[in-house]
């Protein structure tokens, strides 16, 4: 190997993880902030009002986004905890267990805002259509993995047993992406897919910015909740002690 | 520009409470998610702190 190379599995050991997040998340909550602000100004001042949905379909902005993440953080929290189950890594665990509640947010969100958009177009705030079902399915794969996370005091049992359940879980993605194509549901299909896209330009540039604007806060939020749980799980070691000491000072 | 007024912008085409009511979620979502993250830091800190000190005092009471 040359000396060049970026040695990636240092940043695998909890220490140095611990450092790199510290430094990292403040770049991505600032990307979050500004992609924001730009993507909600699309959102209400740039975007059309929509042919059939009229102002109502701007909830698409949020809905699609949250809607996104939740699928993705789970198949990031199935990959993490596979990997830690696979090659005994501590940082693994870690990344799931911090992922797990910002999945489970966004699963709700995704729930929520479908339900403000169900009640206006479809008439009811919730039917039991493939699409909402199993998005209804990932949430409780969500709460039930922190739960039995919760449930276990050895936190290397637990990432082991909550890693089974992220895995046997991650089956339930595929089923909401497709959902809309395998049965018939009320939920309107995909609005971008490989054949492009079917709306407005401004629409699909400010929905777009939001999905990135979500990305970049969830990377903020799980890097800042790994680095407490890295203290935590790390309590014994010499460096998280001088951590306490010279933070707890401070803060 | 494409509305009118501020009352307008407000109505959302009587679509108010739905689009409001997603937006205010993901808002609220956002900001106890953060609150919770950074009480979540500070319970471990505390809690890490005060098992130092209690460390620290039963090393001297046994010297």
């Amino acid at each position: 190997m040359k000396s060049t190379d970026i040695h990636w599995f240092k940043f695998a050991a909890p220490q140095n993880f611990y450092f790199l997040a510290g430094k990292m998340w403040p770049w991505f909550a600032a990307l979050a902030t500004v992609l924001t602000v730009v993507g909600l100004y699309i959102s209400f001042f740039v975007a059309p009002v929509d042919a059939q949905q009229g102002q109502g379909y701007r909830i698409i902005f949020v809905h699609v986004p949250a809607s996104q993440l939740s699928m993705f953080v789970y198949l990031v929290m199935a990959g993490w905890a596979g990997f830690g189950l696979a090659f005994n890594t501590r940082l693994s665990g870690m990344m799931a267990t911090a992922l797990a509640p910002t999945g489970a947010l966004f699963a709700f969100l995704s729930l929520v805002t479908g339900a403000f958009w169900g009640k206006p177009m479809w008439g009811a705030w919730w039917v039991w259509d493939a699409r909402l079902t199993s998005e209804l399915i990932l949430l409780f794969l969500y709460l039930g993995f922190m739960a039995l996370q919760a449930s276990i005091d050895d936190p290397r049992r637990a990432d082991k047993a909550g890693a089974v359940l992220a895995l046997v879980g991650a089956v339930n993605v595929p089923i909401i992406y497709f959902s809309v194509k395998w049965w018939n549901t009320l939920h309107q299909g995909a609005s971008v897919s490989m054949k492009g896209a079917s709306m407005a330009t401004p629409m699909l540039a400010g929905m777009l910015i939001m999905v990135v604007a979500f990305w970049m806060y969830a990377i903020a939020i799980i890097l800042l909740r790994v680095r407490s749980i890295i203290l935590d799980r790390e309590r014994h070691t010499d460096w998280v002690k001088n951590v306490v000491r010279t933070e707890y000072a401070v803060e | 520009m494409q509305w009118n007024s501020v009352s307008e912008f407000l109505n959302m085409g009587g679509y108010a409470l739905y689009v409001w009511g997603s937006f205010g979620c993901t808002a609220l979502v956002a900001v106890f998610e953060i609150w919770q993250v950074r009480a979540q830091r500070r319970a471990v800190l505390r809690n890490l702190s005060n098992e130092l000190e209690s460390n620290a005092d039963s090393k001297e009471a046994q010297s």
